[in-house]
């Protein structure tokens, strides 16, 4: 979806700001919510793509206007919403207010580190061969799907060249709704004035990770 | 989306709502763990790791590795993921790493601009303004510009490289080696590789600057 945190070569007018200090977390309820949100996809059963779906799936107003934490909660409410998992009433009340509906996994303690271990590894075995080749020219299609996508803005309608072939990967366009259909993932660079007009930056080279139905020939 | 700074935090219209904010949590925390869904004691395991196991200390080893060790070196660029496996660091957000050499000539640089991927087993959790929308933004259109916000210039004659990660893959910045590090450890090494080193944000400490 066209969203706002699709943020690439929007202007911004403020400076990046590294921070002194760095704690890893801002306040007590980014440390629970970051846990509860690795721990509840094992019971959900929801993967990547929907979890980055429901974040980002929200007016740019909302969006822009919550903390980085705060959309991750949102976006995990959403999910155990639509789920059935709670209901707003109970988070209203701080409390469980309905029959638990039956999850078949919950994470552990003992079960942490293997979860961690394990990750989400999205490569699949390869059954037709890849498209294009690493040198080709191809030309980012323009498109703006209502769902889910990893194909950014700033890339959309330009050309560029396949630097790197990864395999095969889970396709997150469709996996966001459930289905894998995985295809050959390629690194596509593009040059600086290219995307940015004779105004960009000679001396830069910008690349993203894009699926093959991302791509034409060019 | 924006820095937080809890000592000028009185005009931030965000922190009115903080308290809400940290009672909602509260609210599912309990609601999922009375359902059975979460278990209070693997949420304190996870935090737990993420702030005391898992952060740039890991990459740094696998830098100063690849400085000292030319095979290793050569593993590294050519698959990351097994070659950092080898050092004990693997998993999530990091399923598939690909390390990327900078040289006299050429600068990289990683971003997200549609999320916050970053390579977890090696670099930890990613610093807020990883996560900010001015990175997000101006990361991809002029990367001069954001390492000028980290106060340094690169050298015109330097090509830079950004690296969108879009997918599952996580880049890892394998920085230059300082000058005046011959015959240096491999944990003395490990000293001068800054996070930011590898996120290209940064650059390596001078041997100077760690004495």
């Amino acid at each position: 979806m066209d969203g706002a945190h699709d943020m690439g070569g929007v202007p911004w007018s403020d400076p990046v700001l590294p921070e002194p200090d760095e704690p890893m977390f801002h306040a007590e309820w980014e440390r629970r919510a970051f846990a509860i949100t690795l721990a509840m996809a094992m019971p959900g059963g929801w993967n990547i793509d929907m979890s980055r779906f429901a974040r980002e799936d929200r007016p740019p107003e909302e969006y822009l206007g919550k903390s980085y934490y705060q959309i991750w909660l949102a976006g995990l409410e959403r999910l155990m919403l639509e789920r059935g998992l709670i209901a707003s009433d109970e988070i209203e009340a701080g409390k469980p207010l309905h029959q638990t509906r039956p999850v078949t996994k919950t994470l552990t303690s003992e079960g942490v580190a293997a979860m961690l271990h394990r990750g989400g590894p999205t490569q699949r075995e390869a059954k037709n061969p890849a498209r294009f080749a690493v040198g080709d020219r191809v030309r980012a299609k323009t498109i703006h799907p209502p769902t889910h996508t990893r194909l950014p803005r700033y890339v959309r309608g330009y050309v560029g060249t396949v630097e790197m072939l990864h395999g095969v990967h889970v396709f997150p366009d469709s996996n966001s709704l459930g289905n894998e259909n995985p295809q050959w993932l390629y690194t596509v660079t593009f040059d600086g004035r290219e995307l940015w007009g004779p105004d960009g930056d000679a001396s830069v080279k910008t690349s993203v990770d894009a699926w093959e139905s991302y791509l034409e020939p060019a | 989306m924006t820095g937080h700074d809890h000592d000028h935090h009185h005009h931030d219209p965000e922190h009115s709502e903080l308290s809400e904010t940290e009672l909602r949590v509260r609210a599912l925390e309990t609601i999922l763990s009375e359902k059975g869904y979460v278990d209070p004691a693997a949420l304190d395991l996870l935090i737990e790791t993420y702030e005391t196991k898992v952060g740039p200390r890991n990459g740094a080893r696998v830098v100063a590795r690849a400085w000292t060790d030319p095979a290793y070196r050569a593993r590294l660029l050519k698959d990351a993921t097994p070659a950092i496996a080898e050092l004990g660091y693997a998993g999530r957000q990091g399923e598939h790493i690909v390390a990327l050499e900078n040289t006299p000539t050429l600068h990289n640089m990683v971003v997200c601009t549609l999320c916050s991927c970053y390579p977890w087993p090696v670099l930890g959790l990613p610093p807020i303004w990883y996560k900010s929308a001015p990175y997000r933004s101006k990361a991809v259109k002029d990367p001069r510009g954001v390492l000028r916000d980290f106060g340094f210039e690169l050298p015109t004659g330097t090509d830079v490289r950004v690296w969108d990660s879009t997918a599952e893959i996580r880049y890892l910045v394998l920085p230059i080696r300082p000058a005046g590090t011959n015959g240096w450890s491999e944990e003395r090494l490990e000293a001068l590789v800054s996070r930011d080193s590898m996120i290209g944000t940064g650059l390596p400490k001078q041997p100077h600057e760690i004495a």
